[in-house]
């Protein structure tokens, strides 16, 4: 009995005897990731930039492949077992040796769950990304069998064992500079490779496709690509997109976090409800971004309601008496 | 992370006899004969229902209905057929718009309706299916979590805007929310406790009433539109499923 199926169980004991998993009967495709080189020993496999959807399999972000003397390093796995095989394979593949490392960037499970294909003593995270995907990890992964359905099977959640600390980093000659961020979620790794002068960003850049927020701090976000800006390289690979060779991944982000943050309190302010502001007209700026209108419309579920409690005065005081917070406050950064 | 896609089918023209129903759904059937009894319902592409294309969040799904092409509404009720509690709202427009901004809970996969009558009883019906992510009605609200429910409980936040509608027409806009853990009593041993009725005065006339129930989003909110330039002092009076009264002012 696969995990589907008992998950299916469980939804029919609290409601309908008729629920249907959308794609319960559907048999998933093959993940077929290809290596484009970016410099001397350094891949990067592009993911999709769409959402994640049963017709990707959710390989929609990026991973990169670092040969080392001792094996590849992976930087992020994708989202499922099959998916992490193939990537493991294809590093094979290109540098003769199994996966001797592989970093996961952050918790979300397009990035972290291909952890399942490993040893978890080669499994490696920043201390607070292993906290969020344990405190999380049960709840994306549920999510994930539910799109994903087939794609996902074989797939467990597995804690990453090896606990990395910022700073620099050396495997099998290939040196590497660690840097711990956050604001994309509480806990954002970087990584500079001190050979190419590639930088790894993770999700802390999208590069023409919209920016996810489910964990984000906006300000901490803010700071962030404020950090990595000043970080020499030769290019940078964004976590969903393609390769930014001028700096202009870095831009976008900011531009798009500063527009959404400005966006959602100009719609509060001016009484629109969810659906209202997640059909707001998107500046033809953002035309090249993918994923657009389903990134805002996620950023109204996980900002909305936090903005509106700031902007709608409370009400419920006798007639004259004091509001606790002061009426309309509507200067409250978004944070979550 | 949880992307889920949103399968919207179009409703059918209107019909004398009972049309079968353009979403397909298992308990439609059911659902509609305890709702409508032997009124004429009909798939009325009039009545528009305004969703997001995924439920990001399946305790606080937005729903934004619009039933103001039809003449003479009464009541509107929302349908969420495999819901199981599947009526989250219960809406007497009266001097208000038969418009409506709510946040739902969605358990699972399911028909998301809004049926209008209008004053020969009919039923005008427009829906689409919403995938829901999971979870839903079967998991505890975040603030039973935290523990801080009771502390806010009834905390009351509201405006109005004085601006125009959609298509341009000038509108009085209401919006308010008031903390409530709305239980469902589906989860653990936590008992149902509820908003159950809701009612908006002018000047202590009646504008729009509503009985809500536990598959309405913790922490309900609400859009409604008012005649232009209502400029009376609003009350918002709310009772809940234990005899708790919550009252919002607006001057
Ligand atoms: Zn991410």
């Amino acid at each position: 009995m696969n995990r589907l199926t008992r998950r299916g169980a469980l939804a029919m004991l609290g409601a309908s005897a008729l629920a249907v998993p959308v794609h319960a009967e559907r048999f998933a495709g093959h993940y077929r990731p290809q290596a484009e080189p970016l410099a001397e020993g350094v891949w990067l496999v592009r993911g999709s930039d769409a959402p994640i959807a049963f017709e990707n399999g959710g390989a929609i972000a990026n991973s990169v492949i670092l040969a080392t003397a001792d094996g590849p390093i992976l930087f992020d796995c994708g989202p499922s077992q099959a998916y992490a095989q193939a990537l493991s394979a294809l590093a094979q593949g290109l540098t003769g040796k199994p996966p001797v490392l592989v970093l996961i960037s952050h918790l979300h499970p397009d990035h972290a769950l291909g952890a399942s294909a490993f040893d978890p003593a080669i499994v490696a995270a920043l201390p607070g990304t292993i906290a969020e995907i344990e405190r999380d990890g049960p709840g994306m992964s549920d999510a994930m069998f539910r799109i994903l359905a087939d794609w996902m099977r074989e797939t467990q959640l597995v804690i990453p064992a090896r606990r990395l600390a910022p700073g620099e980093l050396s495997v099998g000659g290939r040196a590497l500079t660690l840097l711990a961020m956050n604001g994309h979620s509480g806990c954002d790794l970087v990584v500079r490779d001190h050979a190419s002068g590639i930088v790894l960003a993770g999700d802390l850049v999208f590069h023409d496709r919209a920016p996810a927020t489910p964990d984000a701090d906006l300000a901490a976000w803010r700071g962030a690509l404020d950090r990595l800006a000043a970080i020499p390289r030769t290019l940078l690979v964004p976590g969903h997109g393609p390769v930014d060779r001028d700096g202009s991944a870095i831009a976008q982000t900011r531009d798009w976090l500063a527009w959404l943050d400005a966006a959602l309190r100009d719609a509060a302010g001016r009484g629109l409800d969810m659906t209202e502001a997640g059909d707001m007209p998107i500046p033809p700026r953002f035309a090249r971004m993918a994923a657009a209108r389903y990134e805002l419309q996620r950023s109204v579920s996980h900002f909305y309601p936090a903005i509106e409690a700031s902007v709608l005065p409370r009400i419920d005081q006798p007639e004259g008496g004091s509001q606790p917070n002061g009426g309309r406050t509507g200067n409250r950064p978004i944070t979550k | 992370m949880a992307g889920t896609a949103l399968i919207a089918l179009m409703t059918g023209a209107a019909h004398a006899a009972p049309a079968p129903d353009p979403l397909q759904s298992p308990m439609w059937d059911m659902q509609a004969e305890r709702l409508f009894g032997h009124d004429r319902v009909v798939f009325d592409p009039r009545v528009h229902i305004a969703v997001p294309m995924l439920a990001e969040n399946q305790h606080v799904f937005p729903v934004t209905l619009d039933a103001r092409a039809l003449p003479d509404v009464r009541r509107i009720v929302v349908l969420v057929d495999l819901d199981p509690i599947p009526v989250p709202v219960d809406f007497v427009p009266g001097k208000a718009a038969p418009w409506l901004g709510l946040r739902i809970k969605l358990d699972q996969r399911t028909p998301v309706r809004v049926a209008a009558q209008t004053a020969d009883g009919t039923w005008h019906v427009a829906g689409l299916w919403v995938d829901a992510a999971g979870g839903g009605c079967s998991a505890p609200p975040a603030s039973r979590a935290h523990g801080d429910w009771a502390v806010h409980l009834g905390e009351v936040r509201g405006a109005v805007w004085h601006g125009t509608d959609g298509g341009g027409a000038a509108v009085t806009r209401l919006r308010f929310s008031v903390r409530h853990p709305m239980d469902t009593g589906l989860v653990d041993t936590i008992p149902a406790y509820n908003l159950e009725t809701v009612r908006v005065t002018a000047g202590g006339e009646t504008m729009a009433q509503m009985t809500v129930s536990g598959s309405m989003s913790e922490d309900p909110a609400f859009t409604l539109l008012l005649p232009a330039g209502e400029t009376r002092p609003i009350t918002i009076a709310m009772r809940d499923s234990n005899g708790r009264e919550f009252t919002g002012r607006l001057p």
